[in-house]
């Protein structure tokens, strides 16, 4: 009887470990750190490589109250949504969250725009009410987020945040910020591999050492982009994997905020009588949407409902057992 | 692509001074500097300066004073078993080795072939035998396939073989590139996982006055047909360049703008 070959693969290179957040032993305030990257193989192949460190979920909280955010979500929030602080308590105490992802949207000129000042208070205030270390995220606004996050930074100095986002037409600012603050960076590239790349390398560039750096390729939800995004993912991976060193960091996914724009996750039971629990039907979504991005390569899940948390945690327990 | 640095040679005046005066210094300076440039491994050939008796000694200092500054997969180079041994034995304490090379005639296959197993170590083999250099695709093939059986008997793994179609210069024979380009397009098809198939390739330019354009277009062209490793003046950044670009275009690595300067390791 002929013996089969082994189907495993070898591959010559693995995705590189970064760990956000400081305690006090590394200069910063955290009662947790989280380390994401490492993987030597493609997601959960357990008979050929190591998971060692298992993706992570954060959850989103917004520097000011969202206006239109779905019924059910909000619903879910309740009044934690009137206080960043409380928000981001009640993430991790109550839901389980393993990070906070701040958004500053409150800074954006057409919602408010909140000063630096205010931003870096708000900073500080989540920083007081977690130990949980800190993902800060701008409102993606250019010349705006060039100011604000500069002075979060500073507000921030020691901490190890994770912070977003630079893009291949903004990035010095915020790597410059970074890199004086020891902070790690979001690169972000609009669903496409090559300028993924490019932007790593324009960081790269700088003197920012890229075992700082994680990948935002965009994430597009069930139905509206996903597989694309999941390709990208997955062809990043498999490029990491060959020795790509370019390619090879951590990859973190805004799941809550595409899954709850769409119409599956916002229409109520009125409007679409045939579409199901309107009450599940955007947690259902924003998990679907997680768990397939799981299987690409994500290290960090961005997710927005307390049960979405909840139920991916079981998933990635699951999937690492 | 798996480059070769061929600049560690006695041929040349750098390093021939640098044996006769016993420095390892330009010698480590090259092997750093191949590396930055994009090199995987670097060859290390004594040259024939250097008087035949002392040439194992040579080998055996030439290879420590380069593994003193990497570990990188040095590729032995001579035509001698004895030196070879010398060499692959001193460099694989530290590093990877590739035996450079044998032919495939019978007599030589079968020591070479054990030497590499015994080593771990890869194996360049030559599609020349007892009758010189095979001049057709045909037959330069079946010595490609006479080394494959050989390494399958030898117990070396397919991963460490690399078949060399040997390239001519071109101005001796315009008929040579393209049989040998068939010949790696043939060499893929052995088996699967395929060989590794290597060129010397500074030799298609050889006493030309464009050798350095006549070099790159074909190395570009014999990736195109299959080359995944090449020994060549990693020096030479527009032939450098050419690597990248058609590895790119070969779909083997991604795309990005600056896709040149992530290329090379060092600046």
């Amino acid at each position: 009887m002929i013996s089969l070959s082994d189907a495993k693969e070898k591959w010559a290179g693995s995705i590189s470990a970064l760990t956000i957040g400081a305690t006090a032993e590394g200069g910063g305030t955290r009662t947790s750190t989280v380390t994401v990257g490492g993987e030597n193989s493609l997601p959960f192949m357990h008979y050929e490589g190591q998971t060692p460190h298992r993706p992570v979920i954060a959850m989103e909280v917004w520097d000011r109250q969202p206006d239109e955010w779905a019924d059910p979500l909000m619903a879910a929030l309740g009044d934690a949504v009137l206080s960043p602080a409380d928000w981001a308590r009640r993430c991790v105490e109550e839901w389980g969250a393993d990070m906070i992802l701040l958004k500053l949207m409150g800074t954006h000129p057409d919602l408010g725009g909140r000063t630096p000042d205010e931003a870096a208070g708000t900073v500080r205030d989540v920083l007081g009410a977690v130990g949980v270390p800190l993902i800060i995220w701008g409102s993606e606004n250019d010349e705006k987020d060039n100011e604000v996050m500069p002075r979060c930074a500073q507000a921030a100095a020691g901490e190890r945040c994770l912070m977003g986002i630079a893009t291949e037409g903004n990035y010095k600012t915020l790597v410059a910020a970074c890199q004086a603050d020891g902070h790690c960076l979001i690169n972000q590239s609009p669903i496409d591999i090559n300028i993924a790349k490019q932007v790593n390398i324009l960081v790269s560039e700088m003197g920012f050492p890229l075992d700082r750096v994680v990948m935002y390729e965009t994430t597009g939800a069930l139905g509206y982009g996903m597989e694309y995004v999941y390709s990208i993912q997955e062809r990043s991976r498999v490029a990491a994997l060959g020795g790509d060193k370019m390619m090879s960091l951590p990859i973190i996914c805004m799941v809550g905020q595409e899954a709850w724009r769409v119409k599956e996750a916002k229409a109520s039971a009125e409007e679409q009588p045939t579409w199901g629990n309107a009450q599940t039907r955007g947690v259902l979504w924003e998990l679907a949407t997680a768990s397939a991005l799981l299987q690409a390569g994500s290290d960090i899940l961005v997710v927005r409902h307390p049960a979405t948390a909840q139920a991916l945690k079981r998933v990635i327990s699951s999937l690492v057992a | 692509m798996f480059v070769i640095g061929e600049r560690i040679n006695g041929q040349f005046t750098d390093i021939g001074d640098a044996i006769a005066a016993k420095d390892p210094k330009p010698v480590q300076d090259m092997a750093l500097r191949q590396l930055a440039a994009g090199s995987v491994a670097l060859d290390i050939n004594v040259g024939t300066r250097v008087p035949k008796e002392a040439r194992g000694d040579v080998m055996e200092w030439l290879v420590k004073s380069v593994r003193e500054v990497t570990d990188a997969p040095l590729a032995i180079d001579s035509p001698s078993l004895d030196t070879m041994r010398r060499g692959v034995a001193l460099a694989a304490r530290g590093g990877k080795t590739v035996i450079n090379s044998t032919t495939a005639q019978e007599d030589k296959l079968g020591g070479f072939m054990a030497l590499a197993k015994e080593f771990s170590a890869g194996i360049i083999c030559l599609a020349i035998d007892e009758n010189g250099v095979a001049s057709t695709a045909d037959a330069k093939t079946e010595l490609g396939m006479r080394a494959l059986a050989a390494a399958m008997e030898a117990d070396v793994p397919i991963e460490d073989v690399y078949l060399d179609p040997i390239i001519l210069p071109l101005n001796c024979d315009q008929k040579a590139p393209e049989i040998a380009m068939q010949t790696i397009s043939q060499f893929r098809l052995l088996s699967d996982p395929a060989p590794h198939v290597v060129v010397g390739l500074s030799n298609v330019g050889q006493g030309s006055r464009e050798r350095s354009l006549i070099n790159r277009t074909f190395l570009a062209m014999a990736i195109a047909s299959g080359l995944d490793a090449s020994i060549h003046d990693p020096l030479d950044e527009e032939l450098m360049n050419v690597v990248f670009t058609a590895e790119l275009l070969m779909n083997k690595s991604i795309y990005s703008d600056s896709y040149l300067t992530a290329s090379r390791p060092g600046r």
